[in-house]
């Protein structure tokens, strides 16, 4: 069993955002960058699919120089090889595009899985996964919490709203877009990184997966939300206690 | 002919907020406005091939669908029919001369982007709130299109798990922890807190996914929905995924470290501190103030 999982660098959780100058996209001067969550369950889940039928994990991620921090963490924590797809402005390329890029590499791939996360979490438009089940011509479901393999076909358990949650079977090969929280996360090894630093990453480029991009929308300007609420801000823990007791009433 | 299209989902409370949505852009843009809402069992396949032939057919120019588990399931895969990017997770539709721009949230809230669609269709999936429901008159309900082939997904009949030990929907103060709290250890903090208010704790999502508390524990769209007369949200950023659960709360108070947090637009009272230095002084405060 092949699986491919696709795997997005993210700006470190808690960093400090601010506009760019161009306001067109976040200051990027002192991030760190590391993998969107739940891209990590979708390779937790990956691996374990693999522990438990055999086979090989290939993680695929588009982005700049940088992106390889990331996906040798992934081949650390036991992915078997990478695709490095070499795109420098990828915050550039609409979801369309990227999942065009993604399902070109797929393809080289023919594999009997695909996973994704279910949505990044910088932009977050959270529909990559599904665009490359199209583009590909494969089934997919969203949002999901267990995945199981039996003589070729799938069943798995998708998470609705409010507590509810689905079986759905489908054919292999699928794409599948996993939902945080689906399997325990691994730390890699010492020995997991110093593997990871012989495994074979395949560098390509738009150009040679034959992809371009037209722009689906122009990008007006990003800004810090506007506050609409009359927050009463307090300084000490002692103003904090006077409230709940004189205002909230609870003490 | 054209005009703009709602795509409902049956049942669903964003349904009439999208709806009204449409009204709304109809007017601005001058465009008439048509509703669908598709019936039967859902799957990805037979939705997306029934809406498809409607969209083609009838020729319309925006498509509106409310933002929910199901159309995040199955829009991006319609709008990649038609060679578009959705544009999802939108709260602010603006028409200045006649152009359209939408405002959609980055890193979970924490920004905003403004953009101009450019082409047709223009698909868009509404966050919830950015619209009150309101009038629906003049609005065209159009047909579902058969299925073409048979759809791959099988699915299976919804299910809840198991009744939840914990409920939270009657809890009248709620201690609510975030990944603030860093480790599991630290959550003694959160549990001295909500023992001097008399409080049930709960959490957000990833304190749940890690397994520090149990998932009955969790607030929000895949937990559970509460409504106290307190909430004390701690080291939690405030996702629109958290918010829907708990924007039921009387009052909200938050602590974050960070003053952008977007828990601060729902919250009544603001402490931007860290949560390490202000939990035992407050726990500490509360036990003295209660006697
Ligand atoms: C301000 C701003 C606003 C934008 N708004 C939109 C918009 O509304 N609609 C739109 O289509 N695009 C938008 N974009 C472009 C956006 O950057 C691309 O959509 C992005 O490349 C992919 O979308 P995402 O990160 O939201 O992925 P999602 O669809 O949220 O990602 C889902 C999953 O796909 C996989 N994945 C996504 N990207 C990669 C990658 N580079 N490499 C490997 N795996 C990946 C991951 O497994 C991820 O978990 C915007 C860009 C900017 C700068
Ligand atoms: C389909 C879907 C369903 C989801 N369902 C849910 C759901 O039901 N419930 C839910 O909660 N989430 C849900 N999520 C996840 C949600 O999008 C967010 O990722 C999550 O709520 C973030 O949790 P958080 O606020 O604890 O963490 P973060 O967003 O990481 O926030 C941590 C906060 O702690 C603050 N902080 C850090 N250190 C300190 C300190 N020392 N002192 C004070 N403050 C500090 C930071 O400033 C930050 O604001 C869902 C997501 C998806 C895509």
């Amino acid at each position: 069993m092949k699986i491919l999982v696709a795997i997005k660098q993210v700006p470190a959780r808690d960093s400090l955002l601010t506009a760019a100058a161009s306001g067109k996209w976040i200051d990027e001067s002192n991030l760190e960058y590391e993998i969107n969550e739940p891209d990590a369950y979708a390779l937790e889940e990956a691996l374990q699919l693999k522990e438990a039928h055999g086979g090989e994990v290939v993680a695929v991620c588009a982005g700049p120089d940088r992106a390889s921090a990331t996906i040798r963490e992934a081949l650390a924590k036991g992915a078997d090889r990478a695709i490095h797809i070499a795109v420098d402005d990828i915050v550039d390329w609409d979801t369309l595009a990227t999942a065009k890029l993604l399902a070109a590499a797929v393809k080289t791939e023919a594999p009997d899985l695909v996973l994704t996360g279910l949505q990044s979490d910088d932009v977050g438009a959270g529909q990559a996964g599904v665009v490359m089940a199209e583009l590909l011509g494969l089934p997919h479901a969203t949002i999901i919490m267990q995945v199981d393999i039996e003589g070729g076909m799938l069943r798995v358990k998708r998470e609705l709203e409010d507590g509810w949650f689905q079986h759905v079977g489908m054919p292999l090969p699928a794409v599948l877009t996993i939902q945080s929280g689906i399997k325990k996360l691994r730390y890699a090894t010492l020995m997991g990184i110093k593997k990871a630093k012989t495994k074979e990453v395949k560098t390509l480029t738009p150009g040679e997966l034959g992809v371009s991009h037209v722009a689906s929308y122009e990008l007006v300007g990003v800004t810090l939300p506007q506050k609409s609420k009359q927050t009463q801000m307090v300084k000490t823990v002692a103003e904090l206690v006077e409230k709940l007791k004189n205002e909230v009433h609870v003490l | 002919m054209s005009g703009i299209l709602a795509v409902l989902e049956a049942g669903h409370k964003l349904s009439a907020e999208t709806l009204a949505a449409a009204v709304d852009l109809g007017a601005k843009l001058g465009l008439s406005v048509h509703s669908v809402e598709p019936g039967g069992t859902y799957t990805a396949d037979g939705f997306t091939d029934g809406l498809a032939e409607l969209i083609r057919t009838k020729q319309f120019q925006v498509v509106l669908f409310p933002h929910t588990y199901q159309v995040r399931d199955f829009a991006p895969k319609l709008a990649t029919r038609f060679d578009r990017s959705l544009i999802s997770d939108v709260i602010r539709l603006r028409v200045d001369s006649g152009v359209l721009f939408v405002t959609r949230q980055l890193f979970q809230g924490k920004m905003n982007a403004e953009i101009k669609p450019l082409g047709e269709p223009v698909f868009l999936s509404l966050q919830a709130g950015a619209y009150r429901a309101g009038e629906a008159e003049g609005v065209v309900v159009e047909a579902m299109p058969a299925a073409g082939a048979a759809p791959r997904q099988k699915p299976e009949e919804k299910f809840r798990e198991a009744a939840r030990a914990v409920d939270l929907s009657a809890a009248p103060i709620i201690v609510s922890v975030g990944r603030g709290i860093k480790e599991k250890e630290n959550l003694s903090l959160i549990e001295d807190l909500a023992g001097a208010l008399g409080a049930e704790i709960a959490a957000s999502r990833p304190i749940c996914d890690n397994g520090w508390l149990p998932m009955e524990r969790q607030v929000g769209s895949s937990g559970q929905t509460v409504a106290p007369k307190l909430y004390v949200a701690v080291g939690l950023s405030g996702a629109i995924q958290h918010l829907v659960g708990m924007k039921g709360a009387k009052t909200v108070v938050a602590i974050n470290k960070d003053e952008n947090a977007p828990i601060f637009e729902v919250a009544d009272y603001g402490m931007c501190a860290d949560l390490f230095e202000v939990l035992p002084a407050l726990t500490a405060a509360i036990r003295a103030a209660k006697g």
